[in-house]
């Protein structure tokens, strides 16, 4: 393993001392602990707060700000944070209008954002939650926890950011929230592994002519491996699976192009100006692109397409201003 | 069976198992989940030695749920809850007890077995950490039925529970991370059910 750390087991705090000197004016670090919160608190809207295991930046963290999150709490690398923690951010952002958690689809987040809101309910917070699950690699059936939560996570982020910031309520910014979630799906592929600080060697091994398709967010295995392919072809894979899943035509959308963290802008491009030109050929109208590194998983090389399915309103919260470290528009 | 004394040294003895085994339970995490378990599991118990200076003198009830919110508070990922919410039960199961017997011992570990299956929403043939519990408390109760002293029915405990880590590589995972390779995670082994294993052997050659 070769990297920039200092301490296997300082990465996390570190890392979040350091975002927080690169951006005071934005975030604020909880004494005793990894949560950001914004740094100067908002009263008199519904509080969000996300998180989930570092190594997903600028996730969480650089998504604190105006018109998305109030707190990001970081886990360890690639793990949920605890309990604790997300009660400690849950109390700093709360106002009365309540507080909304964004709970990626991972069945270690789904259980400690749970005990967290059941901690904050207890102190009589008003307290709701969404889960994201936008990843089409993964079936939903009657026996699985069904499909993760990836990149799509930013667009709620996004957009119920938005709706609270204009002064919706806890069940209309959730609603709000829900309808991001039924509208956005993601895929994603890697060609490289990356490597998990505190465990020291590549999460899995990928022979030089393979690539894992349905990857997610974690170093976690794909759902199957093929040859590597041309980025046009690997862009008609994902692009496949995803339109197969909801019904786009007619419909304008935003689309992401989310590098995992060891891809050059470069690279993600060259995946963008194919996913143009499908859509378009399709009659899908793309309304607005990110392109760049969201929800990343450390150095690892790979990327993501998300696309969202928009409508009036949810256009509307998509082009409303947001200004956060990593996200402004 | 054990007084609260014992306990306090089967808990170190389960956070030095845990350490010893903790690039083992990673690497089984490696090929079906993102490669931590024996990370997070280590880190927790790390904490509770820590804290278990603090617990001397303390009922089992106590002893246990503090272990459990050490647990929860510093594990993370899912086994962070589980584990946590199993301590805790089982701790809830004998309060206020400063001895316990095979009896309390069986009721702890009943309860403990709810609690994971209700934070996980799970039951058995889900390749996780039940797969390895329910079948030790199982064996347990049989052979406790049947009059058998405490070394032997620990014993059975452990040995179920081994046989239930076995089991686990047969099944297609359906909760949990490795939930997510579908058929190709047939043929690993559950690293939660096989730290479960560890947790029972332990208690079982501490108290033989």
């Amino acid at each position: 393993m070769k990297k920039f750390i200092n301490d296997v087991s300082q990465v996390e705090n570190e890392m979040i001392k350091g975002m927080v000197k690169a951006y005071p004016e934005y975030l604020r670090q909880l004494p005793g602990g990894n949560v950001v919160v914004r740094a100067k608190k908002k009263e008199g809207k519904v509080a969000l707060i996300s998180g989930g295991g570092s190594g997903h930046e600028p996730a969480h963290g650089g998504y604190v700000g105006t018109g998305m999150l109030d707190a990001a709490v970081p886990g360890p690398v690639f793990t949920s944070p605890t309990p604790d923690q997300i009660y400690e951010g849950i109390k700093a952002i709360a106002t009365n209008k309540g507080v909304l958690m964004v709970v990626k689809n991972y069945t270690g987040d789904v259980m400690n954002f749970e005990m967290a809101e059941e901690m904050a309910q207890a102190d009589g917070i008003s307290v709701k939650h969404v889960v994201t699950n936008d990843d089409v690699a993964v079936k939903d059936s009657l026996f699985t926890v069904g499909r993760r939560g990836v990149a799509g996570t930013v667009f709620v982020h996004k957009i119920a950011g938005a709706k609270a910031e204009d002064g919706g309520t806890l069940d209309e910014v959730q609603e709000t929230a829900q309808k991001v979630i039924d509208n956005v799906r993601t895929m994603g592929v890697a060609i490289s592994p990356c490597t998990v600080p505190a465990a020291g060697k590549p999460g899995f091994e990928l022979p030089e002519n393979e690539m894992e398709v349905g990857i997610g967010i974690h170093g976690e295995p794909g759902t199957h491996r093929e040859p590597i392919k041309k980025a046009d072809e690997i862009v008609d894979i994902l692009l496949d699976h995803i339109l197969a899943d909801l019904d786009y035509t007619r419909h304008e959308v935003a689309v992401m192009v989310n590098g995992s963290g060891g891809t050059p802008l470069m690279e993600l491009f060259i995946i963008n100006n194919h996913v143009h030109d499908v859509l378009e050929s399709k009659g899908i109208h793309i309304y607005r692109t990110f392109v760049g590194n969201f929800m990343t998983s450390i150095e690892m090389q790979g990327f993501s397409l998300a696309l969202l399915r928009l409508d009036d309103e949810t256009k509307q919260l998509l082009d409303a201003p947001a200004d956060t470290p990593a996200f402004k528009v | 069976m054990a007084d609260s004394k014992q306990v306090l040294s089967i808990i170190q003895a389960i956070g030095e198992k845990i350490e010893s085994e903790k690039d083992y339970l990673t690497e089984l995490d490696q090929p079906i989940g993102d490669s931590d378990h024996g990370i997070n599991m280590a880190r927790g118990f790390a904490a509770v030695e820590k804290k278990l200076p603090t617990l001397a003198g303390k009922d089992i009830g106590s002893i246990l749920k503090a272990v459990g919110i050490t647990l929860v508070s510093t594990v993370g990922g899912a086994s962070g809850p589980l584990y946590g919410t199993a301590f805790m039960r089982a701790g809830m199961a004998a309060p206020g007890k400063l001895e316990i017997d095979m009896d309390d011992f069986l009721k702890m570990l009943d309860a403990a077995v709810q609690g994971v299956e209700q934070r996980g929403h799970s039951t058995t043939e889900e390749a996780t950490m039940i797969d390895a519990m329910v079948p030790a408390l199982t064996a347990m109760q049989q052979a406790a039925a049947q009059g058998k002293d405490a070394k032997t029915v620990l014993e059975a405990g452990t040995k179920a529970a081994w046989a239930g880590v076995e089991h686990t590589k047969g099944l297609v995972a359906t909760k949990g991370r490795a939930s997510y390779m579908g058929e190709r995670g047939i043929g690993h082994q559950d690293p939660g059910a096989t730290s479960f294993a560890y947790v029972m052997e332990t208690i079982s050659s501490s108290l033989a």
